[in-house]
């Protein structure tokens, strides 16, 4: 098992046309995934990638044709959010949207839409979910993680490459590894998160990667404290950053004292967390403890 | 992205929220003829110099002057202008002030403060207010929290007349007064969501012996990701007020800060560019900046990093750190051996390349004869780079 994404997924690609699109889909499929088909709005009826794949002009058909359950998203900042809430409507259970730069405003609407419905959305601004060996849902390098038991949620999307590379180093493979995305509004959170991988057989340990900038990691530090019984692990990036300035991610800015990476990684070892210092000691950290 | 408060006021205007008149001058020629302006349009000798740059605590820092006088205001106006204004906000260098705005004085008879941001929490907007204004309203929430009301908007209905009443009914004002509050209320609310503003504040909001109520100060920030579809908004960015090299790296696409440290960084990814930072710290050293290069980091943007890291002069060693993933490991490393080459680096360049290709990438900068510090590991790194500025 695992959570969200497997390889009964039914995945399709908004955005399949584009560039960044059809490139990463054709990884996703190539990685073994069951990318379906894909939507581009004026496109429907031409077919996408090498695999000839059918492309439909909205999810609404697309859903009908192919019984597609998880869309990814590459769709252009100005039209992502709309292709959110397209997915929601049309009945897609888990979206993923890839999309870097979409304004806040845009995004408060399709968050509040998506959840109205019901739907799961993951980012946006994230690298997507990987279940290694049954399906890559976004643009996480294959190669970098291995089947095993530790559940990974990050913010980040090469500090969790590196985190996978050092458990790997340490003989560790992940369940499922999970990009949440590092703007101030995104779709799931971190909590909600570490309660499917609490529940998830397959599933023994928990890595957060976190940073600087709002309040995700306390919340989830409390779900930790009242909820967790397998080990939750923690990396906090930022300790060096200086308040007030956008450390690239939108969301990564210290607005306040309690959105220090100091003061998070504090209350997360007061709630049980095993709390990295250094980002080069993550995957020995874990081994220590599960070995 | 920032703005002035002269600027922050002109928005307020165009919704319909009252703020004091003024006049912007950045041109020492021009001084006493906008002070005596000013005076006569108001029929005011009282007036306010107010140094204009990006950042708050002006006042602190002796950038904001009431003056009784033409002389003084003349003399304030003159030792303002120009100056290199020290505020808990601008760091020990401080930021010239290259625009001034002089504007009649008030007679003030309470402040207040008024704010819309958004809460992140709860992915909705925020207004907060407090009749205790005029000071950091960080410091009331610690001391005095329940001097502070909050009145959530929820994104699918918007901001109702019950809520700016609640808003208005909190900070004292009754009668008609009540009603002219609510009215700018709404209006500060109608400001910042139509400019996708972060945050729209107004600290403080003062009552006049008068009985008029006007913003007396007033800040926006807004939102980047959404300045392509608000032009008006980008086109009051004033590049004189960031760092230079800060705005060449975002003209390259590139994410830049500069800090205070001697270990330049290049890295991709702004999460494992703050790790890197992180670890560079605690290996004894300073880092110089933060640099995200971006998922798809190439020959060009490498090339483009190690200019804009050496621009700072206090850099003494560059670490790269780069985990390759969709982008290769062997691209970067032939991007770094010829922008090591071109550039003449004259400082040691540790390199840490890990993930798609990256033995590829070790052959490579091993065979090119480049001077580059290899490091198998972001320990390894970081411990070498922190040496070699030793």
């Amino acid at each position: 098992m695992s959570i969200l994404v497997d390889k009964d997924s039914r995945i399709i690609v908004q955005g399949i046309t584009g560039s960044e699109g059809s490139f990463h889909a054709t990884q996703c499929h190539e990685y073994g995934g069951n990318v379906v088909g894909g939507v581009t709005p004026g496109k429907g009826g031409e077919t996408a990638l090498d695999a000839g794949l059918p492309v439909f002009d909205s999810c609404h058909e697309a859903r009908e044709r192919t019984g597609a359950n998880v869309s990814l998203i590459f769709v252009p900042a100005p039209f992502a959010a709309d292709a959110v809430m397209e997915a929601a409507a049309a009945g897609i259970e888990l979206i993923v949207c890839i999309t870097e730069g979409i304004p806040v405003r845009d995004m408060l609407r399709a968050t509040a839409f998506v959840k109205k419905i019901g739907a799961r959305l993951i980012g946006p601004n994230c690298p997507g979910l990987l279940t290694p060996d049954e399906a890559k849902v976004g643009i996480m390098p294959g190669n970098i993680a291995t089947k095993g038991s530790v559940g990974v949620i990050s913010k980040s999307g090469t500090l969790t490459y590196e985190a996978a590379h050092q458990l790997a180093a340490a003989g560790l493979g992940q369940s499922t590894c999970i990009g949440i995305g590092g703007d101030p509004i995104i779709g799931t959170d971190m909590s909600e998160l570490l309660a499917l991988f609490e529940a998830d057989d397959d599933t023994e340990a928990m890595l957060m990667i976190g940073e600087i900038g709002g309040q995700m990691e306390i919340h989830a530090a409390e779900y930790v404290r009242d909820h967790a019984r397998k080990p939750v692990f923690g990396f906090i990036a930022g300790r060096t950053a200086p308040p007030g300035r956008r450390m690239g991610h939108a969301g990564a800015i210290i607005s306040g004292a309690d959105e220090s990476a100091a003061a998070k990684m504090k209350v997360l070892r007061a709630c049980g967390v095993h709390v990295a210092e250094s980002p080069a000691e993550i995957g020995a950290m874990i081994a220590d403890h599960l070995g | 992205m920032k703005i002035h408060e002269y600027q922050a006021k002109e928005i307020l205007e165009d919704f319909g929220v009252p703020v004091p008149a003024g006049t912007v001058v950045g041109d020492p020629g021009a001084i006493d003829d906008t002070i005596g302006q000013v005076q006569r349009e108001f029929d005011s000798e009282a007036v306010m110099i107010k140094a204009q740059i990006h950042a708050g605590g002006r006042g602190k820092g002796g950038g904001v002057k009431y003056c009784p006088d033409t002389a003084t205001a003349a003399a304030e106006a003159r030792r303002i202008l120009g100056m290199q204004l020290v505020t808990p906000q601008t760091g020990p260098a401080g930021q010239l002030v290259q625009k001034i705005l002089v504007c009649p004085a008030i007679d003030i008879a309470k402040e207040y403060y008024l704010a819309v941001t958004l809460d992140r929490g709860r992915e909705q907007d925020v207004i907060i207010a407090s009749a205790e204004g005029g000071v950091e309203i960080e410091k009331v929430a610690e001391t005095n929290p329940e001097k502070i009301i909050k009145v959530w908007v929820d994104p699918q209905f918007g901001l109702q007349p019950f809520q700016c009443r609640r808003v208005v009914g909190a900070l004292g004002f009754a009668g008609a007064q009540a009603k002219t509050v609510s009215r700018l209320v709404a209006n500060l609310y109608r400001a910042y969501h139509a400019t996708d503003a972060s945050i729209a504040e107004i600290n403080p909001l003062v009552l006049t012996e008068q009985g008029e109520v006007t913003a007396l100060d007033a800040k926006f920030n807004f939102d980047d990701n959404a300045l392509y579809r608000q032009k008006d908004i980008a086109a009051m960015r004033d590049l004189a007020e960031e760092d230079p090299a800060e705005v060449e790296a975002s003209e390259s696409n590139l994410n830049y800060i500069k800090l205070d440290g001697t270990v330049g960084c290049m890295v991709n990814g702004a999460g494992l560019a703050m790790a890197t930072m992180d670890i560079i710290k605690l290996k004894g050293g300073e880092p110089a900046n933060f640099l995200d290069v971006g998922g798809g980091a190439s020959a060009e943007t490498v090339r483009d990093g190690f200019r804009i890291i050496l621009s700072d002069t206090n850099v003494r060693a560059v670490l790269v750190n780069i985990f390759g993933g969709i982008v290769r490991c062997d691209r970067v490393a032939n991007g770094i051996v010829d922008a090591v080459k071109d550039l003449s680096l004259e400082v040691p360049v540790v390199v840490r390349l890990a993930g798609t290709n990256a033995e590829e990438a070790k052959e490579i900068l091993a065979a090119s004869g480049v001077d580059i510090v290899p490091a198998a590991s972001l320990d390894e790194a970081a411990e070498k780079v922190v040496e070699l500025t030793g």
